[in-house]
């Protein structure tokens, strides 16, 4: 923070003086400046606005699906029947139970990669293998899908014995794999960010490496790999295309990891391009729980970017 | 006594010690089991006419070229629309703004908020605004809008970290010669900040190019090359969707994977490009 | 193959002089079901008058949708249309029949259910293939959409509809997992053995195996004769101020050429 300011200040005084040598510019010089300060300002009111519209769009369109079942009927509904009801509990579940699952299983193995690139791997397999987690992130989810629909599932039917492997725990696994890179690449960032004194002390003191990594480097850049976890939260929740192809799809309440569920997130993708009237405005609804959702994991990152710049 | 500690100590070590390489191990296994299973049941199936043809449903000939077709106007289009704005905001926020102000932290957090939306919530949106609010229907120019909101933060951020990167002395020694605010951003500081921007918009391409529910909400599904920006479009990634709900033959899963092989191939072409560039940059 | 096609389509656009007007778009939206061959239908009438048709295939309560508020210009909708699910200025017209065939998996063994047995494995009352003469092992209900004319067909034919509140709603268990196409039921059918799932008869291959229903099986004869009991016409929807190009092309697929190609992809002709 204090390094960014830097410039700011400077520029602040230098355009002030600028300003009092008012008498050489000349006036066109002037005007162009003031004119195109306004284009940038004005830009960098689009991106307000288009949050603005969203949120405005999003909530206006749930507003006929919340007053037709009440909060109650749709946040809590087991039953989604449209054009009856509209109850998106199971779907809340279904993503909280598939994205929890990923993250346990995720987190961990990005935690441990990540510490892999910051301090045990030599320097060439770093070379190979952070454009690997890259490319991992530039991957199409459609890709991750198809490739879950045609390996994982058919995986899940043989080791589990189920007759049926589009579950929760396929979703599960390909949302794992999705945000690895998300969870390494920031995680990486932070543990490298640790002071190299933390790890020289722990080192001299006759902590081995090992003990020094996780009780003495992982604690201090703990922040930012939760930072990296919440991301990683968002981008599992978030996700649509790949879960649509791999979780099943049915509307009714899992009762367990090896249950077919439908995400929030499918229920939009998979209904809304030809729902109608207050269907139409149930899958917005279906939005706007997601968008709180996503509105609280913004807010809890904000509040964590908070503690650490203090 | 203190032996068996070190010993037991000696032997966490070493589990910790497996479980990190097994992570690393883990990561790149998988990353090399997706690229070998799709390119290797694909790339047979990838011809010169597979990628030049265009796609037919009466005959045999199931080529892309529409779709890629479709996929560069998408690019370019919503690149055209975000990219002008998103670094004109850039350098609001970098080299206009008070520091800290409220209007920073309101652009601040409205960036911020942007970028975590699922795009799926974005495709809802699009869906109303600009298909039906505004009346452009399913088309390019709705799709492109659309993407062109979700790409905003990412540009916008890349932008303002590499104008911050630009030094302090460039800024001091055109001010110093007399030069207005205007002429040291366009002449000083965009050129010098300019590989972090192109990283940026390449980064973005890749974004665009993977996204799938959003562009089918807004730009429909419709499998030829468009003439005007009103028309509907298929992106390659939407049209591999559109793939793996209709596979019944072979031939169809022969062309799913031949169409998940050009996007990978794309995507992988995108994070070399991007890392050339970024490369460079640190040089100098 | 390719060439004989393209010698018939030359032939044809030589014998029949087109009065449309060239280099016009015609939209089409609705049936997932129907677009299939609709694609067909269009493509060939694009290298044939140069009129390009755009189908686009959401589901048919989209098509409904599409023709009454004239967003396109016809409107597929692959069940029965109701009159009052349509506008006064809006017209249907049938274009093909279609059978729903209830399709398993080559290797599952049963080939035949009775019409209720079919009801009861979607309302969730029979879970297990032994129940029905097959394998002991569960089975995996797949099912469409709620915006899909096959789903509609197939409920309203086995009575899988239930009132709530007044309002019909589908009957058919919330369990069953739900594919966005045909071609999703299809390829969930061709890689499970215990999956079952409905899809329009014209798309069925030796992927899938058509189940016969009471005894009949699904076919281009059965369908005619009204044995095989879940058929639903292919419904076209159109306003009174659709553009000619529109009409001309509805014309053209109702026409003797159209319904050769509506018979060649394995559905029923109307005429």
């Amino acid at each position: 923070m204090f390094m960014t300011n830097v410039p700011q200040a400077f520029k602040r005084t230098s355009g002030s003086s600028l300003s009092r040598q008012g008498g050489i510019v000349s006036r066109r010089r002037e005007l162009t400046e003031i004119l195109f300060q306004g284009l940038f300002m004005l830009s960098a009111f689009i991106g307000v606005l288009s949050l603005g519209l969203i949120g405005f769009f999003v909530f206006k369109e749930a507003a006929p699906a919340i007053e037709f079942s009440g909060i109650g009927g749709l946040v809590a509904g087991t039953d989604w029947l449209p054009p009856a009801l509209y109850g998106i509990l199971p779907m809340i579940v279904a993503s909280l139970l598939s994205t929890s699952l990923a993250v346990i299983t995720g987190v961990p193995v990005g935690i441990m990669a990540a510490i892999f690139l910051a301090e045990v791997a030599p320097p060439l397999v770093v070379k190979i293998m952070r454009p690997a987690v890259e490319l991992l992130a530039g991957i199409p989810s459609v890709v991750y899908g198809f490739f879950g629909l045609v390996v994982i599932v058919p995986l899940i039917e043989q080791v589990f014995g189920v007759p049926s492997g589009s579950t929760i725990l396929a979703a599960s696994i390909v949302l794992a794999i999705m945000i690895l890179p998300t969870v390494i690449t920031v995680s990486e960032t932070s543990l490298r960010a640790v002071p190299n004194q933390y790890k020289e002390g722990s080192l001299a003191l006759g902590a081995s490496k090992v003990y020094t990594t996780f009780f003495v480097q992982l604690p201090a850049a703990r922040s930012g790999i939760l930072t990296g976890v919440i991301l990683g939260i968002a981008r599992a929740v978030g996700e649509t295309m790949a879960i649509i192809m791999v979780m099943g799809n049915a509307p009714a309440m899992p009762e367990g990891v090896l249950d077919s569920a439908r995400s929030m997130t499918a229920n939009i993708a998979l209904e809304m391009s030809y729902a109608t009237g207050i269907h139409s405005s149930a899958l917005y609804a279906t939005g706007v729980v997601l968008l709180v959702f996503i509105m609280l994991l913004n807010a809890t990152l904000m509040y964590l970017n908070r503690q650490t710049s203090k | 006594m203190s032996r068996n500690l070190r010993n037991s100590r000696n032997l966490k070590d070493n589990v910790l010690q497996g479980l990190i390489w097994a992570s690393a191990v883990f990561t790149m296994g998988f990353l090399v089991w997706i690229l070998f299973y799709i390119i290797s049941n694909g790339i047979n199936h990838v011809s010169w006419s597979f990628i030049t043809d265009n796609y037919s449903r009466i005959d045999d000939s199931s080529g892309i070229w529409s779709m890629i077709v479709a996929t560069v106007y998408m690019v370019l289009l919503s690149l055209a629309i975000a990219a002008p704005i998103a670094i004109m905001t850039a350098i609001y926020l970098t080299e206009y703004a008070k520091p800290g102000s409220k209007l920073v932290q309101l652009v601040r957090f409205c960036t911020a908020s942007l970028a975590g939306i699922p795009s799926i919530i974005y495709g809802l949106f699009g869906m109303t605004f600009f298909v039906t609010v505004m009346g452009l229907g399913f088309s390019l120019l709705s799709g492109a809008l659309t993407l062109a909101i979700l790409i905003l933060p990412v540009i916008i951020r890349t932008t303002e970290e590499a104008i911050m990167a630009v030094p302090l002395a460039y800024r001091e020694a055109s001010y110093g010669l007399g030069a207005s605010r205007l002429y040291t951003i366009t002449k000083v500081i965009l050129p010098s900040a300019m590989p972090g921007i192109v990283a940026s918009i390449i980064l973005s391409t890749g974004r665009i190019i993977g996204e799938s529910a959003p562009v089918f909400l807004t730009a429909g599904m419709v499998a030829r090359i468009p003439e005007s920006v009103f028309d509907s479009a298929r992106t390659l990634t939407v049209h591999l969707y559109m793939l793996t709900t209709e596979l019944y033959t072979q031939r169809d899963w022969d062309m799913a994977f031949a169409s998940a092989t050009v996007l990978i191939v794309l995507v992988l072409s995108i994070n070399l490009l991007t890392r050339l560039i970024t490369a460079r940059f640190n040089k100098r | 193959m390719k060439k004989l096609f393209a010698g018939a389509v030359a032939l044809v656009s030589l014998t029949v002089t087109s009065t449309v007007m060239a280099n016009e778009t015609i939209t089409v939206t609705g049936s997932n079901s129907m677009s299939s061959l609709m694609e067909v239908l269009a493509e060939t009438y694009t290298v044939k008058t140069g009129n390009f048709v755009e189908v686009q295939g959401p589901g048919s309560s989209a098509g409904i949708r599409a023709a009454n508020e004239g967003v396109s210009m016809l409107g597929m909708a692959s069940r029965i249309v109701q009159d009052d699910e349509i506008k006064e200025n809006v017209h249907t017209v049938a274009m093909a029949r279609d059978a729903i065939a209830v399709a398993v998996n080559p290797a599952n063994g049963v080939s035949n259910l009775s019409v209720e047995q079919v009801a009861d494995i979607y309302r969730g009352e029979i879970t297990n293939w032994a129940d029905v003469g097959g394998a002991k092992s569960p089975i995996v209900v797949i099912t469409r959409d709620s915006a899909s004319g096959t789903r509609a067909g197939f409920e309203s034919t086995l009575g899988l509809t239930r009132k709530i509140n007044g309002i019909k709603v589908s009957a058919i268990y919330p369990r069953a997992q739900v594919a966005n196409g045909n071609g999703m039921v299809k390829t969930t059918v061709a890689h499970n053995v215990y999956a079952i799932g409905y899809i329009s008869l014209g798309t069925v291959d030796e992927s899938v195996q058509a189940l016969s229903i009471n005894d009949v099986a699904p076919s281009v004869a059965t369908i005619q004769t009204g044995e095989y009991p879940i058929a639903r016409p292919f419904t076209l929807l159109y306003r009174d101020d659709a553009p000619a190009a529109a009409m001309a092309y509805m014309n053209w697929i109702l026409s003797d050429e159209g319904q050769a190609i509506v018979a060649r992809k394995g559905y029923v002709p109307v005429k």
